[in-house]
């Protein structure tokens, strides 16, 4: 059977698969809808949450970026997952015990105030677009590859998808596909990684054969021989880093805190029955969730040494398939800068910006671009690294089945992640702003109802950005968990460890954070992206990691105002109190 | 942060303020050891780390793409038995 066949046959199953489940699994109540029931089991959960976590920028990516970053990479790897250990040990089971439906619930009852809740409304409907938008275009990469059709039609089909099992479904629908959705991915990553990991060192499993000797008699260790042979190619050794250390603190900081402070990641804590169950939970997603993390620096660094020996030093005459394949779609580039029809890796852009393909094809056959060559080096060879993780079971020469299961593999991680922040956009709007701030008196099947209707708009208007991506949405995506630890994440803290932080305080903290991050990331992402050198930036902190100083002026702005207003009515403090203790959550959440 | 916001939480049983007192001091220590072992260990440290190898990996590299994660899981696994256990001794368990 064809690798084309295969892959329809594979990504249509797991469609089916998806679908099945949303029809058996229906939500009946706004109990349902927004959390399940309540009484999800954790290990469960901590497996659903994994499938959530783990976007396409986690199966797609993350790996590619690793491979061209090296130990610059090691940010995303530590930052995406100490994020659980702050979650697990400061809000997530204090939340649980608090009983209610979304985060924005929490800040307005704790700060007995609407204004605070409506300002975590808006954090969250930013922080959840901006991510969504990413993944629906990771949607529309993987259907363009791997289905032929075009990336519009590709992001159109993950919307009906989408669509089908979160508007029925609820949270209870997309609690069990995505245990289906993280099924199909942990094994679609982890099988092309066994293989590739026993091709280059003979030992199948990646994380211990990170640390091996290659398998080509050289004796060398897979990192030294990546450091050698990325140092004989003039770039600096792939277990060295170009970033400052300071910003490689601020990065894993701000992703660490802003992956806590996640609506749709704190929501899945709503879902287990108990404060306690809360907590194993996170531990399960944390393995589960680990199990991708520790494999993903294992395949970085092999399909580095594997792009490298196929394509440096290759005729383009004689380019793999995999080669013209991807420059076909738009996603790598050649330009022969010395006219010897050798294709040649080394330090620098090959050419200025994104390809910009021109008509007609070259010498060699190769297409030919409008971009400006930069002859102060020697690399002709662009590629995008989102296609590393898609591209390696080709590179390595796997059978089709395993370039089909990366298909699906790559559709299940965006579209759980997707459903995800759907319903926590929905949430928002029929619970937080419907039901508690302009219409108190709604019933519980008009609610039901506002919610699958506001899901549906969420879905439209994410497909809408995946199909017409503006330039600042791929941009920001990544400053969502900036913006996170800016705004909710000081709120929900102070909210749990202190009694005397007031309505006054958290407001303006919230408002600082978020302004000042979303400011600073505005300026040098969309204002004035010339200036976006290290020489400019606050302390030499970039946009990606100044959602760490976003976090202490919110602190420190809501403590300050605290001390100049009143206190916090009596009921607060009895309910920090009662939040604190894990008895009775049963109480609650019967709600 | 005043010491009158992290203590005594009254509970029906009295015990509330020991119970969360032995939290708080439970959280600074684990925070600790989650500090160390990534920004610790995987980033102020880790140039004189990499001096040490194990297997293929220089010290510093291991625990920020591998160490820190496998510290991490046994973090938050050891805090849910933990609190159980202090939960329990207090009679506040769920």
């Amino acid at each position: 059977m064809s690798t084309q066949t295969l892959i329809y046959i594979f990504v249509a199953v797991s469609f089916a698969l998806y679908i099945g489940i949303a029809i058996w699994t229906r939500a009946g109540s706004t109990k349902e809808f927004y959390v399940a029931g309540g009484g999800v089991h954790p290990v469960v959960n901590g497996m659903a949450t994994a499938a959530d976590w783990m976007s396409a920028a986690s199966f797609i990516s993350m790996a590619g970026l690793i491979a061209f970053m090296g130990y610059d990479g090691s940010v995303y790897l530590m930052g995406w997952t100490g994020g659980y250990v702050v979650l697990a040990l400061l809000l997530a089971p204090y939340l649980r015990k608090f009983g209610q439906f979304t985060v924005p619930d929490f800040i307005g009852t704790r700060y007995y105030s609407k204004v605070a809740r409506t300002v975590a409304v808006i954090c969250l409907i930013f922080i959840s677009f901006t991510y969504i938008a990413g993944q629906m275009r990771g949607v529309g990469i993987v259907f363009s590859r791997f289905l032929d059709v075009s990336v519009e039609l590709g992001v159109i089909i993950g919307m009906c998808i989408v669509f089908f099992y979160a508007v029925l479904g609820g949270m209870k629908g997309i609690t069990y596909t995505q245990v289906a959705q993280y099924c199909v991915l942990i094994f679609a990553y982890m099988v092309p990684a066994f293989f590739i990991s026993m091709l280059i060192t003979g030992n199948p499993i990646p994380q211990l054969g990170l640390g091996s000797t290659v398998n080509d008699g050289s004796g060398m260790y897979v990192l030294e021989k990546l450091d050698s042979s990325l140092q004989e190619m003039g770039f600096g050794p792939y277990t060295d880093g170009s970033k400052s250390m300071i910003d490689v603190f601020c990065i894993t900081a701000a992703l660490m805190i802003g992956t806590a402070g996640l609506p749709h990641v704190i929501v899945r804590f709503f879902t287990v029955p108990k404060a306690s169950d809360a907590r194993k939970s996170a531990g399960w997603a944390l393995i589960f969730i680990a199990l991708l993390y520790t494999t993903a620096p294992a395949v970085a660094a092999f399909s580095r040494i594997n792009f490298n020996a196929t394509v440096d030093g290759t005729a383009y005459a004689e380019a793999p398939g995999w080669f013209t394949n991807w420059e076909k779609n738009n996603l790598i580039a050649w330009v022969d800068k010395n006219d010897d029809g050798v294709m040649e890796i080394a330090k620098g852009d090959a050419f200025k910006g994104a390809p910009d393909y021109a008509e007609g094809t070259g010498a060699e056959g190769q297409r030919l671009l409008n971009n400006e060559v930069l002859t102060d080096n020697a690399n002709e060879v662009y590629v995008d690294k989102d296609i590393m993780v898609l591209a390696n079971p080709e590179i390595a020469n796997l059978p089709g089945w395993v370039i089909a299961l990366v298909a699906a593999g790559g559709l299940a991680a965006a579209l759980s992640t997707a459903a995800g922040l759907l319903l926590v956009i929905s949430t928002a709007v029929s619970h937080d702003l419907l039901k508690s701030t302009f219409k108190p008196d709604i019933s519980e099947k008009g609610e039901l109802l506002a919610a699958r209707v506001a899901a549906t708009c969420a879905i439209v208007v994410a497909g809408f950005l995946g199909i017409y991506p503006p330039g600042w949405v791929a941009q920001v995506v990544a400053f969502a968990f900036g913006l996170a630890a800016a705004s909710l994440f000081p709120a929900i803290f102070m909210g749990i460890f202190t009694k005397a932080m007031n309505k006054e305080g958290a407001i303006a903290g919230m408002v600082t954070g978020l302004v000042f991050t979303f400011s600073y990331i505005a300026y040098f992402k969309l204002m004035n992206p010339d200036a976006n050198v290290a020489e400019n930036w606050l302390f030499g902190i970039s946009p990606e990691g100044i959602g760490v100083i976003g976090m202490l002026l919110n602190f420190a702005v809501a403590i300050v105002v605290m001390k100049m207003t009143s206190k916090p009515p009596v009921e607060v403090a009895r309910l920090v109190d009662s939040i604190r203790v894990p008895r009775g959550a049963a109480g609650a959440h019967a709600h | 942060m005043s010491d009158e916001n992290l203590g005594s939480p009254p509970s029906e049983n009295g015990h509330g303020e020991a119970y969360w007192k032995e939290n708080i001091r439970l959280l600074v220590s684990l925070m600790a050891i989650w500090f160390i072992v990534s920004f610790g260990c995987g980033i102020l440290f880790r140039d004189f780390l990499d001096q040490f190898m194990i297997g293929g990996f220089p010290l510093g590299f291991w625990f920020a793409q591998q160490g820190s994660i496998y510290v991490f899981i046994l973090l938050v696994f050891y805090y849910a038995w933990k609190m159980k256990r202090i939960e329990r001794h207090y009679d506040l368990d769920d």
